[in-house]
């Protein structure tokens, strides 16, 4: 009790901790790949400090609302992914929440960044906010899908028992399997707001959608937004890593070697996510915003079909 | 003692309905009659709360000598009955504490005064109906009662044609009920419930009831394709009432539904599970995709009740395929999902329609392109409005979520089920339920952020002012309850178990006795959520996180111009509109399930006409059921006109012929 206590602390920190890194480091390797130097690894770290000692500049026209979104969408986000396990399984609190939930409560910071995005009144706000809505309309379905898809192998909705399920001899190769990794991962890009859906590094492109949201925000208000979308990279991250890489994490009652070791094999899990983001990214060039359905439907067609050969398979068993 | 209670009470409503008239050219009678409303609607939810929680009391039957003299009129309260009847006075308390501030802006009180608490009564009685006569006839007076206040406002263009469909379809249901119950009682005409109970029909008569069911509670529901009526009849009526209807009597509908199909028609066969969350999810999707094309805010909300329907009639029809196949865990699952979401879309529902109406009040518009930026002059109705929308678009830790998210833990028990097209068809079904909750979120995105949000579009929007007291009251009871609801679901789902009991003759477990309160629908491996936690975590991180920075950080703040990207333009219509905000989910989703199609006009260089841009939707279940069948009902009256000028001898040989004619049929079938 006392250790799952422990480690749901830990859990906590490290996610927060960690997630800057992990931006700042895909940022690196990009750069790198295209032959720039790019800013040092520490950087966010340094830029989220600089925001939150700025002051806010508020628009005329924002509300309560404004203010109070920035606040909202981190504790969302962060909840969420510190009920995510990433080092060790047996969190005390992984039961208030499964997979379904953590779905929902990223739709719940979504929910408020959206009308955030309203909130101002300018053009900007509001196409961010369309589109990203738009975007949440495919991806998120297609996310519940792969949710299914796990959950039916597993059993469970939990993540904890998903991810003990996936390391046990029970699974094999599945066709099913594979199409929800595939759908997982165009959703968490989608979701992200990277390449090929949206561009994290412009500011001025009619194409922007989740910098067009937050167009408006300044000082601590924008680092709070800044670090909640840290934190979203490195949930879906860390949710890819569970279910479908799930060694390493370590168990409620070992050691604290099983721990460290845990530790250790996250940060490879995340280094070896963040490059692979930063080469497909490099490779591929931004799409249009009316092709976003076709590669955000197959997501959902995949994710359907394997949900589907699951409910099929299950005669034979 | 409840039972004749309960009677009690929806007397006093029809003895109000009858003063009213008398009164209603009195200053007074809006607060006499929405005051007397208030107590009976709160006094009948006390009663039907204690008798939900109080199984020992449920099963009381009555027997009132008025209706058929060879039938009487039986009243019943049994465990579903009282959880409808929660839901209704709820509802009704709530609406009625609404409108007695509201209630003062109308301006023909005499239209609506009299039918409002008779319209209240009249679904209060259908509930302890139980016989098919006093049934039917307890729903026709509830949809008569509710037609009239739908033409309170007949003069306003588009009213009269809605409460022509209104009554057109509301008749339909009604034939089909008639003949489901017909067919339920049979030859022998056994018309009370617990005959009816006692000989279930052969499985291919049931299965004809089952379809009759669906039509006439489908139609009253808002069923796709049966749900043409209500976005214009809905908002049609002053907005308590439209609450009313939205919230409270499409959950009448679905309790005619659960009445005959679960309890007086046996057992299921599996097909039923088939056809009824196929209904549901495309309810559900079509209903949330109309719902994001509107631009008036009442008639996005009613669309947006269809949408609901159709995800609690995924949780009905899942319930049924369980039960065919003898799976009552699972069964008992759905169902209390469904009826979970039952509730939970009465409060959700009124909440919102209370909300358009505190804004239709203050600014005479239902339109959002010509609202907007009324959070900073009407704070509160925007506070509750927020929890309404969140909770409607099934977001943690509000109470819509809790439903969807057992929903959807009965949809992951369904492999189990034996049936190939159940296989197909549940998993597509789940996909559905998804895309909808998903679609429901930028739904009201739109709703709140077009109305509230943003800068205000025009000078009404600009002079709003914040509504009364009492409305205030009525929206803040039902945010606050849409967060109870979802942070403490176990007790809510406790009280769900009598019903479900009765239902399907199984339980979900005991949820109070969990720690911290969390629900487990299955078993703790399985699945589990627990809104408490996550709404104290939530507000926990926030409140650490806004203080830690405030105070080790920075809390400095200056107002100044909105930046957007160094043009700001102060004219407000250059925001997002709400013809704007769909745009891109019309052209991803519309261009096949509506044909949408957009046209831009551009003229020529160097002329001075503005350039249009013209969108065009079909409506395809109006084109292609309704359009024709009107057509056909105007040619088949135009052939009969004939007969209204014979002369005497001509009818003389009708009538003669006719008789033959029967007599004919009378003999062959003997």
């Amino acid at each position: 009790m006392i250790l799952d206590a422990f480690v749901q602390l830990g859990e906590m920190l490290v996610v927060l901790l960690f997630s800057p890194l992990l931006v700042g480091y895909v940022r690196k390797l990009k750069a790198l790949l295209v032959g720039r130097r790019g800013p040092p690894m520490l950087q966010p770290y340094r830029d989220l400090l600089k925001l939150l000692r700025k002051d806010v500049v508020l628009a005329e026209s924002a509300s309560w609302l404004f203010r109070v979104a920035p606040y909202l969408i981190f504790a969302c986000t962060w909840v969420a992914a510190a009920l995510v396990p990433t080092f060790a399984t047996g969190l005390l609190f992984s039961y208030a929440a499964d997979m379904i939930a953590i779905v929902a409560l990223l739709g719940s910071a979504r929910f408020m960044l959206a009308l955030a995005g309203l909130d101002v009144g300018t053009s900007f706000g509001g196409i961010g906010s369309s589109r990203e809505m738009m975007i949440a309309s495919l991806a998120e379905p297609a996310m519940l899908m792969v949710v299914f898809t796990v959950a039916l192998l597993a059993g469970s909705t939990q993540l904890s028992s998903i991810a003990a399920f996936m390391q046990g001899p029970g699974v094999g190769l599945r066709v099913s399997l594979a199409m929800a990794l595939v759908a997982l991962v165009i959703v968490a890009i989608a979701e992200n707001g990277r390449i090929p859906v949206d561009n994290p590094a412009t500011h001025l492109e009619l194409t922007m959608v989740h910098e067009a949201m937050i167009l408006e925000y300044s000082g601590r208000h924008l680092a709070m937004i800044e670090l909640a979308s840290h934190l979203k990279l490195l949930l879906y991250v860390s949710v890819i890593g569970c279910v479908f890489a799930p060694w390493g994490l370590a168990v409620s009652g070992q050691g604290l070697a099983a721990y460290l070791t845990g530790l250790g094999v996250y940060a490879a899990k995340l280094a070896a996510a963040g490059s692979l983001l930063a080469v497909f990214e490099t490779a591929i060039a931004k799409m249009r915003v009316f092709r976003y359905s076709d590669f955000l439907g197959a997501a959902l067609m995949l994710g359907i079909l394997a949900t589907l050969l699951l409910f099929v398979s299950r005669i034979a068993a | 003692m409840a039972l004749a209670a309960l009677l009690w009470c929806a007397s006093a409503l029809l003895a109000s309905a009858v003063a009213a008239p008398l009164l209603a050219r009195h200053r007074a009678a809006s607060a006499f009659v929405y005051g007397i409303s208030l107590c009976v609607s709160a006094t009948g939810l006390v009663l039907s709360a204690a008798a939900l929680l109080s199984p020992a009391s449920l099963g009381a039957t009555l027997v009132l000598p008025v209706g058929l003299p060879w039938l009487g009129a039986h009243f019943r309260l049994d465990a579903l009955a009282a959880f409808f009847l929660v839901v209704i006075n709820l509802g009704g308390a709530a609406a009625s504490l609404y409108a007695l501030g509201y209630g003062r802006h109308e301006e023909a009180p005499g239209r609506v005064l009299p039918f409002y608490p008779a319209f209240l009564a009249g679904m209060n009685l259908v509930l302890l109906a139980a016989d098919a006569f006093t049934f039917l006839f307890s729903w026709e007076f509830m949809s008569l009662s509710s037609w009239a206040l739908v033409m309170a406002h007949h003069r306003r263009p588009g009213n009269a044609t809605a409460g022509y469909l209104y009554l057109l379809m509301a008749s339909f249901g009604t034939l089909a009920l008639l003949l489901a119950f017909g067919l339920l009682a049979g030859a022998s005409g056994g018309y009370e419930f617990q005959a009816i109970r006692q000989a279930p029909p052969s499985s291919a008569i049931a299965s004809v009831v089952l379809v009759l069911a669906l039509i006439g509670a489908g139609s009253k529901a808002g069923l796709v394709p049966l749900h043409v009526w209500l976005p214009l009849a809905h908002p049609a009526a002053p907005t308590h009432v439209s609450a009313l209807m939205s919230g409270v009597m499409t959950k009448v509908a679905v309790y005619g539904f659960v009445r005959i199909v679960f309890d007086l028609l046996g057992s299921p066969a599996w097909w039923w599970g088939a056809l009824v969350p196929l209904l549901g999810g495309v309810t559900a999707v079509l209903g949330v995709l109309y719902a994001l094309l509107q631009e008036d805010l009442k008639r996005l909300l009613a669309y947006s009740t269809v949408e609901n329907i159709g995800i609690i009639f995924i949780g009905l029809g899942l319930a049924l395929a369980f039960e065919a196949n003898e799976m009552t865990g699972a069964a008992a699952l759905a169902l209390t999902a469904a009826l979970l979401h039952v509730f939970n879309h009465s409060l959700f529902k009124s909440l919102l329609f209370f909300g358009a109406g505190a804004v239709l009040g203050a600014t005479g518009e239902r339109n959002m392109e010509r609202l907007g930026g009324l959070i900073h002059r009407m704070p509160r109705t925007a506070l509750a409005f927020l929890v309404g929308s969140a909770a409607i678009s099934a977001l943690p830790p509000f109470n819509g979520f809790v439903s969807e998210w057992l929903t959807f833990q009965a949809i992951l028990l369904s492999p189990a089920l034996p049936q190939w097209l159940l296989k197909f068809l549940v998993p597509a079904v789940g996909a559905l339920l998804a895309l909808s909750a998903a679609l429901a979120g930028a739904c009201f995105v739109k709703a709140f952020g077009i109305t509230f949000l943003g800068r205000p579009r025009t000078p009404i929007a600009r002079e709003a002012a914040e509504t009364d007291r009492w409305s205030l009251a009525a929206m803040l009871t039902l945010a606050a309850l849409c967060l109870l609801a979802g942070i403490l679901p176990g007790y809510f789902i406790d009280a769900l178990a009598p019903v479900v009991e009765a239902l399907t003759g199984a339980n979900l477990p005991r949820q109070e006795q969990l720690d911290w309160l969390t629900i487990v629908p299955v078993a703790q491996s399985r699945s589990s959520y627990n809104g408490l936690l996550l709404f104290f975590f939530i507000a926990l991180a926030a409140g650490v996180g806004a203080e830690v920075i405030h105070r080790f950080a920075s809390r400095s703040l200056r107002r100044s111009a909105a930046w957007d990207c160094g043009f700001p333009d102060p004219s407000p219509s250059t925001q997002y509109t709400a013809g704007s905000f769909s745009q891109p989910i019309r052209r991803v989703f519309g261009s096949v399930l509506f044909g949408a199609r957009e046209e831009v006009r551009m003229p020529p260089p160097g002329d001075s006409r503005p350039a249009t841009l013209e969108v065009r939707l079909r409506d395809v279940p109006w084109d292609v059921l309704y359009a024709p069948t009107a057509k056909a009902v105007d040619f088949i009256a135009g052939l009969l006109n004939r007969l209204q000028f014979l002369t005497i001898r001509g009818y003389l040989t009708l009538v003669f012929g006719a008789l033959v004619a029967l007599l004919m049929v009378l003999t062959l079938w003997q």
